[in-house]
């Protein structure tokens, strides 16, 4: 078989296309804002659509043009702000990072099921049923529908509940809008001490539920020395613009409601 | 005069490319949803599809001389890319609301089978450079109405009371595979 010609042949063809092109885009020249160039080399280029634009150009885009919020980026992160801010002229705030933390610890051990759940494999088709197969019906289901949106493979189950990787983990946010039960949501890495129940059932009923369960004993909330932490809604929650992290609170948890990072 | 006459009718309304051969589906559902960017799309397809074809063509008859008409499909896409990369920058220079009404759909018109697909049924059916330039001009415009029709279609289900689960994507599909039904009548004019 003969290659060689048309090797050359496709050679000559690319290249009068390729001259062409450059010919035609001196002729069609559009003066670009530069900054819009700019900001898309910034950005991570991964079009996550995290934040909310159709891509890391079109966000890049609406920066310059419409003027829109310069830290929507979480992917790029501080680092990506920083470069903005630079190519706006802005200065930048001090932007601290956010990681998704899952507000359930109601593992196959510690939680109790009502029924076996046979249906589609999606945490969403569970919860139509009464609420999930699980007796508490604000737990994590374990069926992985934030699993599914997440672009850089941070969540995991472990035991039955979606577990977040923070090493992994940008927080861009995209989980927080699939889990049915909304226990996933973005905390600032400077927060430490933080609630892992979202229960709002009864002690009676949290306790023939789940062994991890809040029961709203309000003993977290007397040992806090700063009045930080509040059981609302038959659960505790933590005020984070008051927290220390001094960590009392969680002596005091009978129930591994509340915990402590690094 | 008469055969090139009913090469036309049989592009735009008996094989319609949307709504009877199904191609470019993508474009068609993607920028159907108004009447302006819908007429843009297509005389954006009408023009990549009449000069690909115009360009294929020789290279065609070049490809069967060197013995290489196994290489077509490479060849014309990268005529057609070139097209598109015209059609895009002078669309960008001269029609910047449009540019941006298209959106992602222009460059897409590259991988846009019904642009390969013309190009290749001028080399099936071995029209001559006048048929050819006929049926690609034929196809972009039915490419067109459909679209316009379409874009018709949608304008109404905007305003129209359906139910729940049918709203967006799967009430558009159903009026797709309607109006593409409705093009069946055309089925053995010619």
């Amino acid at each position: 078989m003969n290659i060689l010609e048309p090797m050359i042949f496709f050679a000559v063809l690319g290249l009068a296309a390729g001259v062409l092109l450059a010919l035609a885009s001196k002729i069609f020249y559009v003066k670009t804002d530069e900054r819009i160039e700019k900001i898309s080399s910034a950005l991570p280029g991964i079009n996550c659509g995290a934040c909310g634009f159709s891509g890391c150009e079109g966000y890049a885009c609406a920066i310059v043009n419409d003027g829109a919020g310069l830290d929507l980026c979480k992917t790029g992160g501080a680092a990506a702000l920083d470069e903005i801010s630079k190519v706006m002229g802005v200065e930048a705030a001090g932007a601290v990072p956010e990681k998704a933390i899952v507000r359930c610890k109601g593992d196959c051990n510690a939680a109790r099921t009502k029924y076996t759940f046979a249906g589609v494999g999606s945490c969403a088709a569970a919860e139509i049923y009464y609420g999930g197969f699980k007796k508490c019906t604000s737990g994590c289901l374990g069926l992985g529908d934030c699993i599914k949106v997440c672009p850089h493979g941070a969540i995991s189950i472990k035991d039955g509940i979606a577990v977040v990787n923070e090493a992994k983990c940008v927080g861009c946010g995209l989980c927080v809008r699939e889990c049915p039960n909304g226990l996933i949501t973005l905390r600032k890495v400077t927060n430490r001490v933080d609630y892992t129940c979202m229960s709002t059932d009864s002690a009676k009923q949290t306790i023939a539920a789940c062994e991890n369960g809040c029961i709203g004993c309000r003993q977290c909330e007397r040992a806090c020395p700063e009045h930080a932490v509040k059981v609302v809604n038959n659960h505790a929650e933590v005020d984070h613009s008051l927290c220390t992290s001094c960590g009392k609170c969680l002596e005091k948890c009978k129930r591994n409601v509340i915990s402590i990072r690094n | 005069m008469k055969e090139l006459m009913l090469i036309m009718i049989a592009a735009v309304l008996i094989n319609n490319v949307v709504l009877s051969q199904f191609m470019g589906i993508c474009a068609f559902l993607g920028t159907s949803k108004q009447l302006k960017s819908s007429v843009g799309m297509g005389l954006a397809v009408v023009f990549v599809m009449f000069f690909a074809s115009l360009v294929t063509y020789p290279v065609y008859k070049l490809l069967e001389r060197l013995g290489a008409e196994y290489l077509k499909t490479v060849a014309f896409i990268l005529v057609i890319a070139l097209f598109v990369q015209l059609a895009e920058m002078a669309i960008k220079r001269f029609l910047p609301p449009l540019y941006k009404a298209l959106g992602v759909y222009l460059p897409l018109i590259t991988t846009n089978c019904a642009v390969l697909g013309a190009a290749i049924t001028n080399v099936d059916k071995k029209y001559t450079l006048a048929q050819s330039l006929t049926n690609s001009l034929g196809t972009g415009l039915g490419f067109t109405l459909a679209l316009i029709l379409f874009a018709g279609v949608r304008a109404r289900i905007e305003t129209s009371d359906i139910p729940e689960t049918f709203k967006g994507v799967p009430a558009t599909l159903v009026a797709a595979a309607i109006v593409s039904l409705s093009f069946m009548g055309f089925g053995g004019i010619v």
